[in-house]
């Protein structure tokens, strides 16, 4: 490959949109051609700069309701659709919303790594058929389990109601120490919730990111870190992680 | 089987619309936002985009309601840029460099609280200018740019919503991207890569 022809194909590279074998030539290319790769370097560096800064725009509450409100309404199903679902929906939203206000993304550096061994934890405990050391639904089996294996008292709640079963629990490693790691459903995904403590940080604001496909957020409230991570879709994972911000740790 | 049964066969249309397309109306609104630059337009839009979307509903077919959604969203932005602001549409892919003036603050990227106020400023300054930048970019770059960027479509998938074979998404983002690295006060600022200008 030649460096026009990694030129041309530099932007579909760093959005992976390359076949495997043109991705191989490409990679033997950078690797070979300084001048090419400080090209591709600026490329990416700049795509993630865009994802991280660029405003995303979230719906106002009040669209919302005047999308429903607009749409033809059939006999028997506007109730069920926007009673108590409409409800949870706009509670969801309301801490959307608190989240965007809040959002700041990752900074490189300690974070980076760790949101790495992140996924790693994520991925591995999907692969390994070692999800959880104690399967149950239930916070009061959860949480005694945990004594004794750990030395803290993580927070254990169950968000069935919400839609994000407990499907059990788990001890983990991250950052060189042991912590909890707790297992939500949510249809076919599953969530993975780290939970281990910290010195508590004048900053709690709601940290995003995606590394490898999968949408990852932490944060730190009362004394300990939380980091969230999981396949499902970005909105159902804003959802989840307002669910835990504002559920699984006292009010500010 | 849960999912089987006459539950399932009951679904109405307005249900199966509601389950499988409002999900979406963040990233509806975001592209709407994008592409108007005003968020009372925008919210116009989406509203009438939705409506037309539920009217073409029957004729949906698949499970990604997304880019389904978003290919009519963005119909509905172009129908009202040429009706209440055709220069926009006219421009065509040419600069518009008064755009980004238009564009303007965006309270939403002050919003940050705590922490070193310097940094944040800097940080905020920096943000406010990217945004600045992208809303400046035409609007057949800037499209590609936000449904790659911000709404993580593949590139067969912005095809389909912007009704263009997948090599011209290809190049109108690479032409997106180097327009953003070459604009001036981007490069002026640290932090982003300057675009070398090719002749």
């Amino acid at each position: 490959m030649n460096c026009r022809e990694a030129l041309d194909l530099i932007h579909a590279y760093v959005d992976g949109e390359l076949d495997l074998l043109t991705s191989v030539e490409i990679e033997q290319h950078l690797g070979a051609c300084p001048a090419c790769k400080v090209q591709y370097d600026q490329v990416r560096e700049l795509a993630s700069g865009i994802r991280s800064h660029a405003v995303y725009h979230a719906a106002p509450q009040a669209l919302r309701a005047r999308v429903g409100a607009a749409l033809p309404r059939e006999p028997g199903s506007v109730a069920r659709a926007w009673g108590w679902g409409g409800m949870a929906a706009a509670l969801a939203l309301s801490t959307l919303i608190g989240l965007a206000l809040g959002l700041v993304w990752l900074q490189p550096g300690a974070d980076e790594q760790l949101a790495r061994e992140v996924v790693a934890a994520h991925v591995r405990s999907l692969m390994a058929n070692h999800l959880v050391d104690i399967a149950s639904s239930d916070q009061h089996t959860v949480k005694p389990w945990i004594d004794g294996k750990l030395d803290f008292a993580p927070p254990v709640e169950d968000l069935a109601e919400q839609g994000y079963p407990l499907a059990g629990g788990r001890l983990d490693y991250l950052g060189g120490r042991g912590v909890m790691a707790l297992v939500y459903r949510r249809h076919a995904h599953v969530i993975n919730l780290f939970i281990w403590p910290q010195a508590p940080a004048a900053d709690a604001r709601v940290r995003f990111d995606s590394v490898q496909g999968y949408n990852l957020a932490h944060f730190s409230r009362a004394g300990m870190a939380f980091w969230a991570v999981s396949d499902v879709s970005p909105e159902e994972f804003k959802s989840f992680v307002g669910l835990v911000r504002d559920q699984m740790t006292p009010a500010r | 089987m849960p999912l089987t049964g006459p539950a399932v066969a009951a679904e109405s249309a307005r249900q199966r619309f509601e389950r499988l397309c409002l999900p979406h109306l963040d990233a509806a609104y975001n592209l709407a936002r994008w592409l108007t630059r005003n968020e009372h337009d925008a919210q116009d839009v989406v509203q009438d985009a939705y409506l037309r979307a539920f009217r073409y509903f029957e004729g949906f077919r698949g499970d990604e309601g997304r880019a389904w959604l978003l290919t009519i969203v963005r119909h509905t932005c172009y129908s009202w840029l040429q009706k209440n602001r055709p220069a926009e549409i006219d421009s065509g892919f040419d600069g518009d460099s008064a755009a980004g003036e238009r564009a303007g603050f965006d309270p939403d990227m002050m919003a940050a609280e705590g922490g070193n106020p310097e940094a944040i400023a800097l940080q905020n300054a920096h943000r406010r200018i990217l945004n600045q930048a992208i809303a400046a970019l035409p609007l057949g770059f800037r499209e590609v740019l936000i449904l790659r960027e911000l709404e993580d479509l593949s590139y067969k998938e912005i095809a389909r919503v912007v009704d263009a074979p997948v090599g011209t998404v290809m190049s109108r983002l690479a032409r997106a991207r180097t327009l953003l690295r070459q604009s001036a006060p981007l490069r002026a600022m640290s932090g982003l890569p300057a675009a070398e200008v090719k002749q």
